[in-house]
């Protein structure tokens, strides 16, 4: 029996891939730890090494095919005595890595639709549009940055040579060399403080944590050292840094690798807090922070940097941090959220679009300062909300909203607001927990439908 | 000679060169910082200053020969205990003792408070409450330093108890692994609040604590200003040379407790008088200035009475200042975006 070798998935968030290079060829006799191929991600190029023996009977996918799906099978080997002839079908893909929920939602529904996405109030309507993904466009705004300000260098875990761990800052080190990208070592209390005292030093730092769950060994200079200093020195000391990673659940990482820090940091006077969705507003929000002459908590989504959206093609292209966007109009509902979570909205929005249901779609942007004129104007038109995040629901972020809301707009509302969230529990492991702990676009639907008093 | 952890140094003890006007302005210098560490521990007993003050009496031999040791640019930081370190960097006495009583006229306008103040003018940056939070700090105004190539030299100051924090072994690594400008004076008066460094610390000699990222580090008689100025003089230059930091264990005492509500059990009387006796800095600088003829009794009374008078001009404009106006509660929280 054939062995058939499948496309790897080389990162937890990896889906499909470029088989870039063949090592070996039809005929050649391979053993395990022999390299077969190169594989390329958007993060990453990888050698597949075989666990098998045997010789390689056929090659299924072209070298440099684009798009590779993980499972996929790409190469079958032949055990002792067989002959190519042998070799039937392979064996059907296996599931991909992707988690359940967002398969569930991908079936149910197409992708929002861009038609009805309003252009930002900043943007010339007459600008060309360049698909870039969310992790180029943090790269761009940082390269662009950069090449503007000398003073503006970026440090952290594996930035430099590596590309960073999540490729967001890819080539950087090409461009601007070691004085200005700079690998630490693993010690982020360590070059939080060492930042924090660079920019009180006259620098603009941005300090990349791997993770922002790795962060609260740092959370002390973020917070009693970035945040507090301008205040408690009566406005002299500044402190103008960026401190920027991913930040929530990525996919089957476990409880200590997919912590959500939004409403931490929204917390904190003296930090300005921005949790971007799209790639134009990343790009825009970043080169907002950097320039900002205060510390910018820059919370970005690792599932969210493959996705492509359409970037203004702008020599400068800034989102002014604090002002949220309505990314789609509706009068009977609102649904208000950051990040990845309006992505689920957008979908929830569409699929309530169908059932007659007229949704608008606030994504909030910043989370400090919190934006609340957008949503109370909107909540006096629908009368209705719905507060969504991916993290924990106690002293969350859509718990202050909702709070503001009820506080300013109280008489407007129409149904008490409703909020969803993250279960109450460490994020789970296991596939199907881990789904069931994740809120998701029914989830944004079933809270709707609570507040319009619909089944 | 001081022990130090260089694998070549010279066993010669070499005696510290001065002259009477730099011997004078120590001896001034000193006396300013304790009589003003009096005047705020009384201002403290009469209720006028609140929370935690942490009086710098007993070891103004440290920042003395420190600053005496820094040029102009090269910037200094430290912990809480952080009034001598600003007097010695020249900020306004006035402004630091509003700041003690919480004025409007305080250097941070009254919203600091006696841990912190910060002069960008002076190269003061701070003031840190976080017990090693000013060791990164500082290295990363060296690390400014080095990016801006302006020169300059940082130097960050913390205590024996700072010296067991995690972030600080992080700081060294980094320091030496980038030869950042940064010198780390270790300010051991031996009591982390009430903890003594051989209940605190295995290794108590804490000038060693370097060796693992190979900074050289130095003891230092932290009561003797001239041997302090001289090992500053020496860090100082190895990092402004680009050699990276250096250690400097000044091995020093405070008399008073570690903050006012400190009733100090966890030492003998005797030990704080005999130290006191035996040891103190300002004392020794006035027999020195005596032997040398530099100095009278009527010279050093007439000096002391002028600090007097500039701590008690301190003292009445702290309290006369009024209290920070409301709006100030608003204000400071986030700089203005420009453009």
């Amino acid at each position: 029996m054939a062995i058939d070798i499948q496309m790897p998935a080389l990162s937890p968030t990896m889906e499909e891939g470029t088989l870039s290079k063949w090592l070996v060829k039809e005929g050649d006799t391979v053993v395990s730890g022999d390299i077969l191929a190169e594989i390329e991600t958007d993060k990453a190029t990888m050698e597949v090494e075989s666990i098998d023996e045997g010789v390689v009977g056929k090659i299924l996918i072209a070298a440099g095919t684009d798009g590779v799906k993980v499972g996929a099978v790409i190469l079958q080997l032949l055990e002792d005595g067989e002959s190519a002839s042998d070799l039937g079908k392979p064996a059907a893909a296996a599931p991909t890595a992707a988690a359940p929920e967002t398969k569930a939602a991908a079936a149910e529904i197409s992708a929002p639709s861009t038609a009805t996405v309003m252009n930002d109030p900043s943007i010339p309507t007459n600008i060309k549009m360049v698909e870039t993904t969310v992790r180029d466009a943090l790269r761009d705004a940082m390269a662009e940055e950069m090449r503007r300000d000398e003073t503006v260098f970026v440090m952290g875990e594996e930035v430099a040579e590596y590309q960073g761990a999540y490729k967001v800052t890819r080539e950087l080190l090409q461009e601007f060399g070691e004085r200005r990208v700079i690998d630490t070592p693993i010690t982020e209390h360590g070059f939080a403080g060492i930042g924090c005292g660079a920019a009180m030093g006259g620098l603009r730092p941005i300090v990349e944590f791997m993770t922002w769950n790795f962060a609260m060994q740092a959370i002390d200079h973020i917070i009693n050292s970035a945040a507090k200093t301008l205040y408690m020195s009566g406005g002299q000391m500044r402190c103008p840094i960026v401190f920027r990673g991913p930040n929530g659940a990525a996919s089957r990482v476990g409880a200590q690798h997919s912590h959500d820090y939004g409403s931490w940091y929204a917390n904190v006077p003296g930090l300005k807090v921005v949790a971007p969705y799209d790639a134009a507003d990343a790009k825009g929000l970043l080169k907002a922070a950097i320039r900002d002459p205060n510390p910018v908590v820059f919370l970005e989504h690792e599932l969210m940097y493959g996705e492509t959206f359409d970037v203004p093609d702008m020599d400068d292209f800034i989102i002014p941090i604090g002002k949220a966007k309505v990314r789609r109009e509706g009068t009977d509902i609102t649904l208000v959220s950051h990040s990845r979570m309006v992505g689920r909205c957008l979908e929830a929005a569409e699929i309530l679009a169908a059932e007659g249901i007229s949704a608008e779609v606030i994504d909030l942007r910043t989370l400090r300062p919190l934006d609340t004129d957008t949503v109370i104007e909107s909540v006096k038109k629908t009368n209705r909300i719905v507060c969504a995040e991916e993290g924990w629901g106690q002293s969350g972020v859509g718990a202050e909203v909702a709070a503001r809301v009820v506080a300013e707009a109280f008489d407007y509302l129409d149904a008490p607001p409703e909020r969803v969230f993250q279960a109450d529990v460490p994020l789970p492991y296991a596939a199907n927990l881990e789904a069931l702990s994740l809120p998701g676009t029914k989830d944004v639907i079933a809270a709707a439908k609570r507040a319009l008093h619909v089944d | 000679m001081a022990k130090t952890t260089a694998k070549t140094s010279s066993s010669k003890k070499v005696t510290p060169k001065t002259n009477k006007e730099e011997l004078l302005e120590y001896y001034r210098s000193m006396l300013l910082i304790r009589r003003f560490e009096e005047k705020a521990g009384q201002l403290y007993g009469m209720g006028q200053i609140a929370g935690f003050c942490h009086l710098y009496i007993g070891q103004e031999a440290v920042v003395t020969g420190c600053r005496a040791a820094m040029q102009e640019g090269d910037q200094m930081i430290t912990g809480y205990r952080d009034h001598a370190h600003m007097l010695a960097c020249g900020m306004e006495s006035r402004g630091i003792m509003a700041e003690l009583t919480g004025r409007a006229g305080g250097l941070s306008r009254g919203k600091g408070g006696s841990m912190h103040m910060f002069s960008t003018e002076k190269h003061f940056y701070g003031g840190h409450g976080i017990v090693g939070a000013q060791v990164s700090l500082g290295a990363g105004l060296g690390f400014a330093n080095k990016y801006l190539d302006n020169g300059s030299v940082s130097l960050a100051f913390f205590g024996d108890g700072a010296s067991n924090q995690g972030q600080v072994y992080e700081t060294f690594n980094m320091a030496k692994l980038w030869d950042l400008p940064v010198v780390f004076v270790i300010e051991n008066n031996q009591y982390a609040m009430g903890t003594s460094v051989e209940r605190s610390s295995a290794e108590t000699e804490l000038y060693k604590r370097g060796s693992s990222f190979e900074i050289e580090g130095i003891q230092v008689d932290g009561m003797n200003v001239l041997e302090v100025r001289d090992a500053a003089a020496k860090a100082i230059k190895h990092a402004r040379d680009g050699k990276g930091p250096m250690i400097l264990e000044m091995k020093t005492y405070r008399y008073r407790g570690h903050s006012m509500s400190d009733p100090a059990k966890y030492r003998s009387r005797d030990e704080v008088t005999k130290t006191r006796s035996e040891r103190d800095p300002i004392d020794a600088v006035r027999a020195q200035l005596f032997d040398k003829g530099w100095a009278d009794e009527a010279s050093l009374k007439q000096m002391d009475k002028e600090i007097k008078e500039i701590v008690k001009d301190a003292a009445d404009f702290s309290l006369e200042s009024p209290e920070p106006h409301p709006d100030e509660l608003w204000t400071d929280v986030l700089l203005p975006v420009e453009g």
